[in-house]
Parts: structure tokens; C-alpha cells; sequence
């Protein structure tokens, strides 16, 4: 599963578009939004997702239940 | 941006061994310098004299004379005359404060944290170009978030070198949390910011953990115990070495009943010693509308008697600021008044600006003059003020600013409060009267709102008051004076003082000691003009 921004919550800080290492995050009709083809949850970068980490709003970067969870290569 | 921060971190100097480069003066040499100069206030006298004094203070070296001097956050005094303005270019924060909810954003809030629009660095240059060509007083620019301003470092570097290059007079200052701090603080050397602000409000980790839930730190989010004793070790360090540079460094921390109020002496003591310029001790704002935790949970704020005695406490030899207007990330304007909805992004990019040098210059030199009239005219009322004795009473003051007691009792937003005692006047705060934004109160109600935030006053100055307001401060105990209308705010009450003393030892008034005050929690109105 990719992780996904949950509009409403997002307050447009920008934390985590800046330490995204896949560049998965952009802002888009005033939210952020991650680009899921792009999104690795951080697997292989990091020990936690880095969006999660920063976001000031809890439960606003949260897991793509739509989407299929990431396999590192 | 962000990313940068972190993973270029250890690329700069930390360590004391990195510090031998140029310009680094000898950090001895600054805590003298430090040490001589005591006192924000407004005293007369031996002592402490001033940040205030424009004929050149003697207990101040002349170096950082002229760097406070017209700093409104820095000097007491300078607030009166000149202005600041922030610039939302540093939305993104690398730590969570419990008096802090970044979600919430009225249009009609003043205080920390807190900005209707964030700008790119490009605009936030033609924004100070705007604001400088219509206000010639604003003399300094600062970032100071909504986020912070090191966790956003090339948006925030990279507007300091636009607006360095358009209009190098204008004093650049930014205000921090510190955790970044260390890892910055030879590209805020570099880019002449010699004013920043380090928001301190613990040195003890087990009270840290109680105000900061988490900090995010090395790619990981921290929390407890372990997350704020990181927090403070960055902090000293970012401080020291601040100092070791001659930057001139404000305190600022948040007075939390019953977490850190009593603490506060400590982190007094730990600021202090390592070489800052000023402490700025500002009362929680923790109303529940404002969804932090804080404000939640019921934590409540200071009154203002407790507030001031914490201040007295920490003042002994290092400057107190009690100015501070607590404004928010994109104000523009004297403190106290908000006028940034006057430069939105939209009108800013529809104004021809033309930066006019020399006519800012003229006009400051102008607000030069008037300062220097205003302290000739307190020390003209310094004598005969020995019959005081012990006694200490506080007086509020109707004002637009200049120093001077101009503004209609009914028109008041705040009132500024002066001490007065056997050594002069001095400032000692300010009480915030503006009506609330939520609910419709009359004009009964915003009378006993004004009442209730200066209950400890034995007077109030103003330029005017109508017939029913008087006869209702009157009856609380509070003696309506406007009979200094549009005369020096300290001279005036100085001269009021002398005239109560009389009246005393004439036995025709009774001193008695006033009540406490309350510090005003909601939402302010900021409106412009």
C-alpha cells in the first residue's frame, strides 16, 4: 500500500514534500498529494515513513487501503 | 528545503573546533560586554538605565547599540517608534509544541504560529519593498515560520539574499525553536542576521517532555524524555555559539502554570550564562478554540500578577522583555497593531514600489529627535519622586505609539502598563482589550473586559473619555486621567505620581494595594489600520 494525504486534515506545511525520498509528494488544488505509483512507504530508505514522521496532524498521511502494499525489489 | 537540512546537517560546523574562522570574536569579550549592559527598563537614576536612551547609553557598548536600537523586539524604547514585519516563507516544523495546533487559522488571529497565506521568497522580497516604501518606520524583517524558519532553510536563506540585495538596510532576525540551530548558524552569520530568537522553555528534559510531544530528529519522530533532552542540548548549543559570533540572541519561553512556571528561573540562569541578550517571558495562550492540546486539556495561563512577578524575579541582571505582542508568523506594522491585511499577495503584486532610501532615512532620523525629547522630558520629573518610599503602583496607558498618550479610551486596543515607584517609570507590559472574535458583546461587556485586564492599576491614562466609562472605572476603583492628553507617556505619569504622593501626605488619599488582572486568551481582532 502506498500511503495517501488526508485532504481535509492537511494544513499545507510542505514538511513532507521536502523529505520524500521517491519525490512522491506535490501539491495539487491546494493539498499535497502522493503519487502512489511513486510512493515505497520509505521501505528501503527509512525505518519510518518520512511524511507520517513529520506531519503536525496525526492521522493525516495514512495507508492507501486501495492500494496494493509495496514489495522492495 | 527540508531534506536539505537533515542530510547536509553534519556537513557544518558543530563543534567548538569549527569555530575558529573568521569573525568569530572572543566569547569573553561578548558576555562583558553582555554583563555591562543592564536593563531594558525605563528607570531613572544609577543603574540601570537603557536600552531607551538615544544620546547614547553609558552602560551600553556602542555596537550593540546600534543594533537594538531601532529593533522593536529588542528595545523597549524602540517599540514605541518603529516597526517590524514578518514574512510566511517557513511553513514546515521539525518539532510539536502542546501550546501549538497548526491546523487552525482564523483571519482574525494574532499570535504565534498562526498565517493566512505562505509566501514564496520572491514574493515575500516584494512584499518588504511594499511594506518599507509605505511604512518608512519598519526597520527590521523577520521570519518566525508559521513553521520554522531552519527547518525551511533555503526558502528562508534565499529571502534574506533577495531582500539583503534590494534593501540592505533593513536588519534581518529570524526566530527559531533551536533544534536546527547548530547546523545553521554560520549561513545566519554569513547573511548578517544578527538578531535571532530562540523559543527556550525548558533545560530539564522531564519538564520538556510535559510541552513537546515529539521533535523529529535524524529521520526519525522522537517523543518523551529522550526527544527533549535532545531539544536542549541543540539549544544551548545553537546559543553559545550564536554568542561566540556577536549575534545577538533573544529568550523567548512560555509561561505554563504548574509545568514550567517555577522552572523558568533555571532556564533564566542557563540563558544567561551563556550570553543572551534578552529574556522574553510571555504568558500560555491556551484557549480551547484553538484545538491544542493545551487548550484541550484545560491548561490554564497565567494572571498577570504572576506573570510579572516571575519577570521581576528573572530581571537581577539581564534585560526582561515585556513588550512582546505574542504576533502572528505575517505581521506587519508597530507592535500591537496588524496590518498586514493591507498587503495581501494580491495587492502587493498590483503596487508599483519604488524603495525610497533616503526619505526612510530622513524619517528615522526625524523619530530620532522625538525619542531623544521623550527621555530629556522623563529625567526632567526624576526629582522630588524620594517621598515614595515603598511604595509601587501600576498606571495603564492609552497610546498609538510615539511614546505618547494619544489614543481615546474607547478606541483603546491595549493599554501599556508603567510601574511607578521612588526610582521613575517604567514599562512593565501591556493588556490586550480588543473584543473577542467568537460572540456578539456590547459595550457594557467590553468595558468590564477593559476593567478586568487593568483591575491592577490605580489609573489610566487616556487622550479622552466619555462621561460613563468614567463614572464606571471610578466606581472600581480606577481614577480616569486625560488631562495629559498628547504629553509624554512618562513624564505625565511621573508628574501624576508626585501629585498622588502629595496627596497622601496631605492625608487626603489612602494608598491602597489593587487586585490582579487578567491576561486576555481569545482570538484578536486585526483589523488593519
Amino acid at each position: 500500500m502506498a500511503y495517501k494525504i488526508v485532504a481535509s486534515q492537511c494544513t499545507n506545511c510542505t514538511a513532507c514534500e521536502a523529505l520524500c525520498p521517491n519525490l512522491a509528494i506535490s501539491e495539487a488544488k491546494g493539498t499535497f498529494v502522493i503519487d502512489p505509483a511513486l510512493c515505497t512507504e520509505c521501505i528501503g530508505h527509512f525505518e519510518t515513513p518520512q511524511c507520517v514522521a513529520i506531519c503536525p496532524v496525526d492521522d493525516t498521511c495514512v495507508l492507501d487501503a486501495s492500494q496494493p502494499r509495496y514489495q522492495a525489489a | 528545503m527540508t531534506d536539505t537540512l537533515f542530510t547536509q546537517a553534519m556537513d557544518h560546523g558543530t563543534g567548538p573546533d569549527d569555530l575558529a574562522a573568521d569573525g568569530v570574536v572572543d566569547i569573553s569579550d561578548v558576555m562583558q560586554k553582555m554583563a555591562e549592559h543592564k536593563g531594558c527598563g525605563t528607570e531613572g537614576g544609577s543603574g540601570k538605565a537603557s536600552c531607551g536612551s538615544s544620546a547614547g547609553p553609558a552602560d551600553m557598548a556602542p555596537e550593540i547599540w546600534e543594533k537594538v536600537k531601532n529593533h522593536p523586539c529588542y528595545s523597549e524604547e524602540a517599540h514605541h517608534h518603529y516597526a517590524r514585519m514578518h514574512v510566511a516563507v517557513a511553513p514546515a516544523c521539525n518539532i510539536q509544541c502542546n501550546y501549538c495546533n497548526r491546523k487552525y487559522d482564523c483571519a482574525n488571529e494574532s499570535r504565534p504560529g498562526v498565517v493566512s497565506e505562505r509566501l514564496t521568497p520572491e514574493q515575500a522580497s516584494k512584499k518588504v519593498l511594499a511594506v518599507a516604501s509605505t511604512i518608512p518606520q519598519m526597520t527590521v524583517l523577520g521570519i518566525a515560520g508559521p513553521g520554522d524558519p531552519l527547518a525551511n532553510p533555503a526558502k528562508t536563506f534565499e529571502t534574506f539574499r533577495l531582500i539583503s540585495e534590494v534593501a540592505p538596510d533593513i536588519k534581518l532576525c529570524l526566530s527559531t525553536n533551536g533544534l536546527a540551530l547548530p547546523d545553521w548558524v554560520d549561513e545566519i552569520a554569513k547573511y548578517k542576521v544578527d538578531h535571532v530568537t530562540i523559543t527556550i522553555n525548558m533545560v530539564d528534559p522531564e519538564i520538556g517532555q510535559h510541552i513537546y510531544p515529539w521533535i523529529f530528529w535524524e529521520n526519525k519522530r522522537l517523543q518523551g524524555y529522550e526527544a527533549a533532552k535532545i531539544l536542549t542540548e541543540r539549544q544551548m548549543l545553537g546559543l553559545e555559539m550564536l554568542t561566540e559570533r556577536g549575534i545577538l540572541a533573544k529568550i523567548n519561553s512560555v509561561m505554563i502554570p504548574g509545568i514550567n512556571d517555577k522552572h523558568l528561573v533555571e532556564v533564566n540562569k542557563a540563558v544567561k550564562s551563556r550570553g543572551a541578550f534578552l529574556h522574553n517571558i510571555m504568558p500560555l495562550i491556551s484557549a480551547p478554540e484553538h484545538g491544542t492540546v493545551f487548550g484541550l486539556n484545560g491548561q490554564r495561563g497565567p494572571t498577570a500578577q504572576e506573570l510579572k512577578a516571575l519577570q521581576d524575579e528573572c530581571e537581577g541582571d539581564m534585560n526582561m522583555m515585556r513588550h512582546c505582542r505574542q504576533c502572528r508568523a505575517d505581521a506587519v506594522g508597530l507592535l500591537g497593531e496588524d496590518r498586514s491585511a493591507e498587503f495581501t499577495t494580491e495587492k502587493i503584486m498590483a503596487m508599483e514600489v519604488e524603495y525610497d532610501a533616503e526619505g526612510r532615512k530622513a524619517y528615522q532620523q526625524a523619530v530620532e529627535s522625538e525619542r531623544q525629547a521623550k527621555v530629556a522630558a522623563k529625567a526632567s520629573e526624576l526629582d522630588g519622586l524620594e517621598k515614595a518610599g515603598d511604595i509601587a503602583l501600576l498606571v495603564a496607558v492609552a497610546t498609538k505609539g510615539h511614546g505618547i498618550i494619544n489614543e481615546h479610551f474607547g478606541h483603546a486596543k491595549e493599554f501599556q502598563i508603567y510601574e511607578l515607584t521612588a526610582k521613575g517609570a517604567k514599562f512593565v507590559g501591556h493588556r490586550r482589550v480588543d473584543l473577542y472574535c467568537q460572540g456578539g458583546y456590547g459595550e457594557e461587556d467590553a468595558l468590564d473586559t477593559v476593567i478586568t485586564a487593568i483591575n491592577d492599576c490605580h489609573a489610566v491614562f487616556v487622550a479622552k473619555i466619555g462621561g460613563c466609562p468614567k463614572a464606571d472605572l471610578q466606581a472600581a476603583g480606577i481614577e480616569p486621567v486625560d488631562q495629559y492628553a498628547h504629553e509624554f507617556i512618562e513624564q505625565s505619569a511621573l508628574v501624576w505620581f508626585k501629585d498622588y504622593l502629595a496627596k497622601i501626605e496631605s492625608g487626603e488619599i489612602v494608598h491602597q494595594q489593587r487586585g490582579d488582572a487578567a491576561i486576555r486568551q481569545g482570538a484578536l481582532l486585526s483589523q488593519a489600520g
